[in-house]
């Protein structure tokens, strides 16, 4: 598959909550940056910085306080058709098949059924779970769950695809083998991806780009370009320019007080 | 297997202790008759006690069909609408405290004595367990499934029809079953009013002609006729409704 990756443009956007007394509550300061078209881009950050609302903004789940987010050169709205979504939990819907979880997003784009479900059981495939279309979730361990709705995400064939912390509800190993498949399955398909984690070594593993988000209300305090080769090995975790990029993360948290030594 | 033969064992054991209490201690079928004689009696007189079930089974049908017709869009006016839900919801909760049965007497001075008392009154009390059921269903759905289908843009219908109704429906049945046993009660009660037919009045005419057997056959039934409506929703829900827990 060609490259079909979308740009994302965050023009000095603001996100303010209003707590139950009817008090601002700052959730993301005015943030700038870029994403090109088939760019990865991890955001990383500790509990409560603002990551996961700045992806809520992009997906246009709430409108943003201040400032302008363009998809593809258009401004946000309301919810993009090329982006995908893929949540912290994998929010299968428990009466349907894995096929017809699949299918969901087909179903509310008014598309027909019959052309999809063809693309529905390759995806299946190449997330490792042909043959599974007629199980039910609760039949499906919690890597699997996830995996499905990453196909969910995907068959969208979303231009920008939208991770919120996939993978850390996950356990260690299912994880590591979660992420080395999904670098594989988008160095395939090349969209644009933004990922949002806490994890620095996955966030460098995977990502082409990493910013560094400050604590709440959240800013972003480090850009940083990942030029190491792809496809990436797991062994690259021990080498001398990936632990850089882990220490340099790592020291800015110092910095900011999420990381403390003792 | 024991767990499961455990109910059954106790069941046919207490039948047996009450036969055997009867006939040993000789006490009279006026005062206690036995399953036995309760069973025969219920074999002697089916078409009088059918004629009468058949008024009941219409009584409680109508009144909990009007129940579930009213009380789902009612919920959903609670739930969509925050005008609904704070005008309307404690004055429901407040009216719950008001036994419905001590309205029956009422009703029959207003509604008279045909069909329309008992079926308001089956009416009435299965109303509210639908409601609330149906309205706890619905406000406990997860919110991220909403902004799950909200992000590939599905409209409130959409997301109404793919997520919320199937997400809420075991709670709606729960409620369902709730009602349905309720609005028998409703009904026979209605019944013991003021009736000239239907299992409650046929128990009355027994209680005047010191026939306890007879009472005791319609308590019988009435329950068989509780139990049948439950068993019949529960076959809808197990057709309408997937089981968290239970792959098909």
């Amino acid at each position: 598959m060609s490259s079909h990756g979308v740009a994302l443009r965050i023009e000095s956007v603001t996100k303010i909550y209003e707590t139950r007394e009817g008090d601002p509550l700052p959730a993301l300061d005015p943030t700038d940056f870029e994403v090109a078209p088939g760019e990865f881009v991890a955001v990383v950050g500790p509990s409560g910085c603002g990551k996961s609302t700045l992806l809520s903004l992009v997906a246009a789940l709430f409108p943003v306080s201040a400032g302008r987010i363009l998809i593809d050169g258009e401004e946000v709205r309301r919810p993009h058709p090329k982006v995908g979504v893929v949540f912290q939990t994998d929010l299968l819907l428990y009466w349907r098949t894995v096929l017809d979880n699949l299918l969901l997003p087909a179903e509310i784009k008014g598309w027909e059924r019959r052309k999809y479900a063809p693309r529905a059981e390759a995806l299946l495939e190449q997330v490792g779970l042909a043959g599974f279309g007629q199980k039910y979730p609760s039949e499906l361990s919690g890597g699997m769950k996830q995996r499905v709705a990453l196909a969910r995400a995907l068959i969208q064939e979303p231009g920008l695809l939208l991770m919120d912390e996939p993978f850390g509800a996950l356990d260690a190993l299912t994880r590591e083998q979660m992420i080395i498949d999904l670098q594989a399955m988008w160095l395939d398909v090349r969209n644009t991806v933004v990922f949002i984690t806490h994890d620095i070594a996955e966030a460098v593993f995977l990502a082409d780009r990493v910013l560094v988000m400050s604590p709440r209300p959240g800013r972003i305090d480090l850009d940083l370009r990942i030029d190491l080769p792809r496809p990436r090995r797991w062994h690259i975790h021990a080498e001398p320019a990936f632990l850089e990029f882990t220490g340099r993360i790592r020291a800015e948290f110092e910095k900011r007080g999420v990381l403390r030594e003792r | 297997m024991l767990e499961r033969l455990a109910a059954p064992v106790l069941a046919v054991a207490v039948l047996l202790v009450w036969q055997g209490a009867v006939s040993l201690l000789g006490i009279s079928e006026f005062i206690l008759p036995s399953p036995w004689a309760i069973l025969k009696r219920i074999y002697i007189d089916f078409a009088l006690l059918f004629a009468h079930t058949r008024i009941t089974m219409l009584e409680v049908v109508g009144g909990f069909g009007l129940a579930a017709l009213a009380g789902v869009p009612f919920a959903l006016a609670i739930f969509y609408s925050r005008l609904v839900e704070k005008a309307i919801y404690p004055l429901l909760v407040g009216l719950q405290t008001i036994p419905k049965v001590a309205l029956a007497p009422l009703l029959v001075l207003y509604l008279g004595y045909g069909w329309a008392p008992k079926i308001f009154l089956a009416f009435l009390i299965s109303f509210f367990p639908i409601v609330i059921s149906t309205v706890v269903g619905l406000q406990s759905l997860d919110k991220s499934l909403v902004y799950l289908v909200r992000s590939m843009g599905a409209s409130e219908r959409q997301t109404f029809w793919k997520i919320r109704l199937p997400a809420a429906l075991p709670s709606v049945f729960g409620g369902f079953k709730v009602g349905i046993a309720l609005a028998v009660i409703g009904a026979v009660i209605g019944e013991y009013v003021a009736a000239e037919r239907g299992l409650g009045y046929l128990q009355l005419q027994a209680h005047s002609q010191f026939d306890t057997t007879l009472n005791f056959a319609a308590v019988v039934v009435i329950s068989l006729v509780g139990v049948t409506l439950y068993f019949v929703l529960a076959a809808f829900e197990a057709r309408l409704v997937f089981q968290r827990d239970h792959a098909r």
